[in-house]
């Protein structure tokens, strides 16, 4: 117990402020994420052959950036993209810094989730709006979007849970956050004890996420009766 | 009125080995407030000919004129509006699972750009009008088969359209229900004046509801007329068929 206290009194504040920047990397880097992703994977689904306005060129090539973002391994991403990040935030290091390479990575993951989304919706229901005279635009934010809500908040949990993962890859070139701590203290200094404690921490964190998008995904979803 | 003439789709044109003849060179005149039934087996091309009123499907030669309007080559704004003035329901009802059963019935009129409070208001008088008025708050899965289509029906109205297509419109219900949708589809017809195009393998509900009828064979239009002549005369052997009066259909 004494064990405990002495090491809390040591490393908690540390542990805390790697948790907080932890979660401020991912949800801002999400919601950017997400900011790009959501129309590219409206895009893709309305542009595919069996779409609403299939361009077989533009879908091609959306297609091919979407996989080229999604085929880079994100360590490598992260490298590769310093010269960018400095020229966006200003700095590749600390949370800023971290933020973008996030963002770049996770955006095609998303545009990827979103697509798989909207193809869940049922083609009847698409047709329908067609036959009341809704347009591309109409059916997109009138049906598409609405109707695929509950699917879109499973996938963001699931988009918020990997980017958490990539983030603690982001603290091995300083990007701050639970992985950088556990780097510096778990990996160079060989305190194990700081190693478990963020494990401890990321763990709780990732059920608390999947816990809250199932809960609202069910709640928002009227198919439950 | 609608006038179809030598209307043909076919699906593929542009691949000899692929393509596919859904229709070939059909003539139809569906006249104001007439209930017109387009009979056929599954395959036959009904479906397709029903969307080449509203242009869900482009024909690939033909045209199709509404109150003397030609519409083949509609495009853009004027197509959606063309659209809009035509109501549609369909076998599995398409109600958005999302919305509540209010918001169902408001959807065309949202397209619309009718203010909020005018589109509820229109929504309870049609949601009164197919005997739901109470499930206005209910979303779909929480109603049965009959009332899923008795909201489509409102949601169909909404436009107060002068035409409403009927895809196979109770081939998902019982009987009973059948009965039931069909007679609030004939009320729709006489009281409100809207000509009805309703398409079915179902001889029982062609009979029900419709003053005249198209049998549909492998695309062509074998047999069309008053539905009271064309069941006690039947001339074309898919008539009959379907009739039941030759036995089994040839594939």
């Amino acid at each position: 117990m004494e064990a405990l206290q002495a090491f809390f009194a040591q490393y908690g504040a540390l542990l805390a402020q790697g948790t907080w920047d932890t979660i401020v990397m991912t949800f801002v880097s999400t919601v950017f994420a997400y900011v790009i992703g959501i129309p590219l994977g409206v895009l893709v689904v309305v542009t595919a052959p069996d779409g609403l306005k299939p361009h077989r060129a533009f879908n091609r090539v959306l297609g091919w950036i979407v996989n080229i973002g999604r085929s880079i391994p994100f360590i490598i991403l992260l490298v590769a993209l310093i010269p960018f990040t400095r020229f966006v935030v200003g700095t590749s290091l600390g949370v800023p810094g971290a933020i973008v390479p996030l963002v770049v990575s996770a955006s095609p993951f998303v545009a990827r989730m979103v697509e798989q989304s909207l193809r869940e919706v049922d083609g009847d229901l698409i047709e329908a709006a067609q036959s009341f005279g809704a347009s591309t635009w109409q059916i997109v934010y009138k049906v598409y979007l609405p109707e695929a809500l509950p699917s879109l908040i499973r996938g963001a949990a699931i988009t918020f849970i990997t980017i958490f993962g990539y983030s603690a890859m982001a603290g091995t070139v300083g990007g701050g956050g639970l992985g950088d701590i556990a780097i510096r203290y778990g990996y160079q200094r060989y305190q194990n004890n700081v190693m478990i404690a963020t494990i401890v921490i990321l763990v709780v964190l990732v059920q608390l996420i999947q816990t809250a998008g199932d809960v609202s995904a069910r709640k928002l979803d009227k198919r439950n009766r | 009125m609608i006038e179809i003439k030598h209307l043909s789709k076919t699906y593929n044109a542009d691949d000899a080995a692929r393509a596919h003849q859904a229709l070939v060179d059909i003539d139809l005149t569906i006249d104001d407030g007439d209930v017109f039934g387009i009979i056929g087996e599954s395959g036959a091309g009904k479906s397709t000919l029903v969307r080449c009123i509203n242009l869900l499907e482009r024909p690939t030669s033909g045209r199709v004129i509404i109150d003397g309007q030609d519409v083949t080559d509609l495009s853009g704004k004027q197509l959606l509006e063309l659209r809009a003035r035509i109501g549609m329901i369909f076998q599995n009802f398409s109600l958005f699972q999302q919305r509540s059963v209010l918001r169902n019935v408001t959807f065309p009129l949202e397209l619309a750009g009718t203010s909020k409070a005018e589109r509820e208001k229109r929504a309870h008088e049609l949601l009164e009008l197919v005997g739901l008025g109470d499930y206005a708050n209910s979303y779909p899965v929480q109603l049965s088969g009959g009332q899923q289509q008795r909201v489509a029906i409102a949601r169909a109205l909404a436009n107060r359209p002068s035409i409403m297509l009927c895809d196979e419109a109770t081939s998902a219900l019982d009987t009973m229900t059948t009965h039931q949708i069909l007679e609030l589809l004939r009320s729709i017809n006489e009281e409100l004046g809207v000509t009805i195009v309703l398409i079915t393998h179902s001889m029982a509900v062609a009979d029900a509801i419709c003053n005249r009828v198209a049998v549909i064979d492998g695309g062509r239009i074998v047999e069309e007329g008053e539905t009271s002549e064309v069941f006690a005369h039947p001339q074309a052997q898919m008539t009959r068929a379907l009739l039941g009066i030759e036995g089994q259909v040839t594939a």
